[in-house]
């Protein structure tokens, strides 16, 4: 039942790094975009196609640590402890982003748009960064149980690669998706704008990986062993090759399928890091089982979780048919300002 | 006092800091709250009428109260991620032994929230292009989806109130977890329908209480009267309900946690006719100061007759209860959520009055300025009550199994207060940038109604796709959506 439970852990880790991190790229791309007058055209691009479904991308992260601390009680515990700072820092961040993007769409003076969506842009960045250092911490060993918070576990050669290859991952996840959109809403400038930006992720991407083979090998040995042998192997070998046919469908503007393959790529590297580190939730402190939560709950959480997929599942489907379909569009001013018919006497 | 002193060196010195930055931040998610659950239902009410009866005021209303949710829900949605991190941050104790325990009600809630998420993301971004029948309907479960993500949480907490479904082992581990009954807890019924209540009570006098304001300033259109009524009806009908099931979440309090009984009010040797305290301060020494006090009245609403016998403060050793301060701060907390409630149900009995008799709003300003500050007061309960709840249960985390010393991080109490300062100043700009938002979009509505617009130049029809900084920047050019070109109906 526990490795039941981890896998839906890994799946929806998986989830939140797609739906999540799209999201984060797409503020990655705002940060970038430049000033507001030549950003203006791609920043409403990125507001448009974010705004529907932010909220819900979010909940993922939400369900991903309630299933830790339900399933695994120890392996939040320890995570929470020796990570303090970079998970302090990325819940600013969280909320930093939330409030910019939630109050830059009511807010009309260009001074304080500016403002919000600075605060929006830098932690749609910083996040992220953080997020992934955490990851490369619990990939290179760092964090055990009983290990208290230091700057050795997230401020390391492992972390700050896992950091910035997470970054990179959403700003080209971002991307794609931000060209489909853009193909989408028929602005053909944006399409080639986008992807673009798509390649030149991509290619940062690559250069990360080949920095970061040399610095795991010495400073994640565990993790490097197993990523080089067997199954993880193949799925990140598969990766890469779903990423490049990415790159290819984007030039030849197969833009329907792009975004399956980004995701793909994506979860492909996921579930290779999740293969590598079995049996163990902590390399090489706390295993699945050590770790696992009292029996009768996990079975109820597997309920639960099964329950859910019934009624989310299709409800999350009709929200996105709904947003590719271009159904769905915010109140616009001309809606809630609509004269009432003539004022009558009460 | 050997015990307390002694139990005061165990406390680690970050333990003042993580409570602090519990409460600031629960108590500041809590102000949204009633606005997450229920604002979604008296926007449908408006809706159904809108569409019902063909009444363009009323759909008015719905669209309006939609724009609110959004803005007002994502910041819901960032003050709550704040909450699950310092579970983790501030808790890992709790959650590393009894995560598993009482975890589960989380889950429900995560579940309903990607719910709600979902089903809001429809509803607010649907009035434009979804069928009005099949907008309308998408949204019907939104309430019931708030009612189970309030169910999870409400789960949580009575379990931490009343814990049981599980056994110690000889290490003090829980083992043999049975779920049902650490959901089901004894608190859990009495807590859910009181803060369900509570909710619902809340937002309609919230509501309710603008168009007052405006009602007072002399805008007696039929807007304002629909907008008045429609949340003000709900809030009254539910007065009184909350009034008895109040009642008897405080006899649940007095059989389940006889100390926290206590503490509420200040008893502090167990006996009989045993009296009632208005106010007034509890002395380390056990002696009262001020307040009103009224014979016999506890022992009678505890338990229906003066010879009630009544648990007091001293039947609990020293180092397992609340100290005289914090038994008078729920004690005050208590007394004002109860004045103020009973002070809500003669508003909503005052409105029912003068409906029957003259199927009329009453005319009154005076009733129009309670019904103004009638929101305010619901939303001090609400704030009162979760302080009674909290605080009551100290030192206890997890009532009579975990003090809130050993659930705490071994994160430095430095770092914690840095994290205090830095989320006290964050949540003070994010709560006056969220009013602000409001107040901005209230005065543009009212410029509209009055009819002012008329006379600003008008838009082309791209404007109308919301971004962009409006006048500042003149842009046509944005990217549209393909719909969009077949002519805009309000454009
Ligand atoms: C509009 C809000 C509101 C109003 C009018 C009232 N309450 Fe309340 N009360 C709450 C909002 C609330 C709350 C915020 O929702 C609490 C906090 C925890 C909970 O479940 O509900 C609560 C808690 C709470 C508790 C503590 C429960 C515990 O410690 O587990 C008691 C004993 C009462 N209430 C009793 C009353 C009584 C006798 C009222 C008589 C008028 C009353 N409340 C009105
Ligand atoms: C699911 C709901 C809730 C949970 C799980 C919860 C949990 C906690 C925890 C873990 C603490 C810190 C330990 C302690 O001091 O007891 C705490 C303290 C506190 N909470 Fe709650 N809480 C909940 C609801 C609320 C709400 C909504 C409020 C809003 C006003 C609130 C007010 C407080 C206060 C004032 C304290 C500080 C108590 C003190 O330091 O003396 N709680 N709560
Ligand atoms: C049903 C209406 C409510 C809404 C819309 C709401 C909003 C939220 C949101 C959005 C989250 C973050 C989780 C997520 O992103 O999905 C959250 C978490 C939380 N909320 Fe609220 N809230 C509600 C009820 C409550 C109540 C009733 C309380 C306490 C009295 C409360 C206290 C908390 C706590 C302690 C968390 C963190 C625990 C967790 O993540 O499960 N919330 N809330």
């Amino acid at each position: 039942m526990a490795e039941a439970v981890a896998w839906i852990m890994l799946v929806v880790l998986a989830a939140y790094a797609c739906a999540g991190g799209t999201d984060y790229g797409a503020g990655f791309w705002d940060l970038c975009a430049g000033g507001a007058e030549r950003g203006e055209r791609p920043r409403r691009l990125i507001d448009h196609a974010m705004e529907p479904v932010w909220e819900a991308n979010n909940v993922w992260l939400i369900f991903l640590m309630i299933i830790m601390w339900t399933g695994f009680p120890p392996f939040f515990a320890a995570v929470f402890s020796a990570m303090w700072l970079p998970l302090a820092l990325a819940v600013l961040g969280l909320v930093l982003r939330g409030g910019g993007f939630a109050l830059r769409k009511p807010t009309r003076r260009l001074a304080q748009r500016r403002v919000y969506g600075a605060a929006f842009a830098v932690s749609s960045l910083l996040t992220p960064f953080f997020l992934g250092a955490v990851i490369g911490g619990i990939a290179s060993g760092r964090v055990a149980p009983g290990v208290t918070a230091s700057a050795d576990a997230w401020s390391n050669p492992t972390s700050i690669i896992t950091g910035l290859m997470t970054i990179g991952a959403t700003a080209y996840l971002g991307a794609v998706f931000l060209t489909a959109d853009a193909h989408r809403y028929q602005a053909p400038d944006l399409v080639d704008y986008f992807r673009l930006r798509a390649w030149c992720s991509l290619a940062a991407l690559v250069v990360l990986a080949l920095i970061g083979l040399p610095i795991t090998h010495h400073d994640a040995r565990f993790l490097w062993s197993r990523i080089t042998t067997g199954a993880p192997l193949g799925l990140v070998i598969a990766g890469a090759v779903v990423a490049l046919v990415t790159a290819l469908l984007l030039a030849r503007r197969a833009l329907r399928w792009c975004r399956y393959t980004a995701v793909a790529s994506v979860v492909l590297v996921i579930a290779a890091w999740g293969v590598a580190q079995r049996p163990y939730l902590l390399p090489t402190s706390l295993t699945v089982s050590q770790a696992a939560g009292a029996h009768h709950t996990l079975v109820w959480l597997v309920i639960v979780t099964g329950i859910a997929v019934v009624l989310v599942g299709p409800s999350l489907a009709v929200l996105y048919w709904l947003d590719t379909r271009g159904k769905l569009e915010a109140l616009a001013d001309s809606d809630t300002e609509q004269e009432v018919p003539p004022a009558e006497p009460a | 006092m050997h015990s307390a002193l002694n139990l005061l060196a165990q406390t680690p010195p970050q333990t003042l800091p993580a409570r602090q930055l519990m409460a600031y931040t629960l108590a500041s998610h809590i102000l949204l709250v009633p606005m997450g659950v229920a604002l979604p239902f008296i926007t449908l009410l408006a809706h159904y009428r809108g569409l019902r009866r063909d009444d363009a005021v009323a759909l008015q209303l719905a669209r309006r109260w939609s724009a609110v949710m959004a803005v007002q829900f994502a910041i819901g949605i960032v003050t709550g991620t704040v909450l699950t991190f310092e579970f983790g941050l501030l808790w890992p104790g709790m959650m590393g032994r009894w995560g598993d325990v009482f975890g589960l009600g989380f889950g429900v809630e995560a579940w309903a929230f990607f719910l709600e998420a979902v089903l809001i993301a429809i509803y607010l971004y649907g009035w434009r292009r979804l069928d009005p029948k099949v907008h309308f309907w998408l949204a019907v479960p939104l309430p019931f989806a708030a009612l189970m993500g309030a169910f999870g949480i409400i789960a949580a907490n009575s379990w931490m109130n009343t814990p049981q479904g599980f056994t110690l082992d000889a290490q003090g581990k829980p083992v043999h977890v049975t779920v049902q009954q650490a959901v089901f807890t004894p608190m859990f019924g009495p807590e859910y329908w009181h803060f369900v209540v509570a909710m619902f009570l809340t937002a309609g006098y919230v509501v309710a209480g603008v168009y007052a304001v405006g009602w007072l300033r002399g805008r007696r259109d039929r807007y304002h009267r629909l907008g008045f009524t429609i949340p003000f009806t709900v809030a009254a009908i539910l007065s009184p309900v909350q009034l008895v099931v109040g009642d008897a979440i405080a006899r649940a309090v007095f059989h389940r946690q006889p100390t926290k009984f206590a503490a509420m009010e200040i008893v502090w040797n167990t006996n009989t006719h045993v009296p009632e305290y208005i106010f007034g301060r509890l002395n380390a020494g056990g002696t009262i100061s001020g307040g009103l006090r009224i014979p016999q009245l506890d022992s009678v609403l505890a338990g229906f007759k003066p010879s009630t016998q009544v648990t007091g403060l001293t039947a609990t050793p020293e180092a397992d209860r609340p100290t005289p301060t914090e038994a008078t701060l729920i004690h005050w907390t208590f007394d004002i959520m109860v004045l103020l409630g009973t002070a809500l149900l003669l508003l909503a009995l005052w409105y029912a009055v003068v409906w029957l008799r003259k199927r009329d709003l009453p005319q009154s300003r005076w009733f129009f300025r309670c019904a103004g500050v009638a929101g305010a007061a619901s939303l001090i309960c609400v704030e009162c009550g979760w302080i009674t709840t909290e605080v009551g249960r100290q030192p206890w985390i997890v009532y009579q199994n975990m003090r809130v010393a050993q659930a705490v991080t071994s994160t430095r109490a430095d770092s914690v207060w840095t994290m205090l300062g830095v989320i006290l100043a964050l949540y003070v700009v994010l709560f006056a940038a969220f009013i602000t938002v409001l107040r901005k979009m209230h005065h543009r509505w009212r410029i509209a109604d009055e009819g002012l617009a008329r006379n600003r130049p008008v838009h082309p029809p791209e404007i109308v796709t919301p971004y962009g900084p409006r006048e500042e920047a003149g842009m046509a050019t944005g990217p549209s959506r393909p719909a969009a070109q077949d002519g805009d109906p309000h454009g």
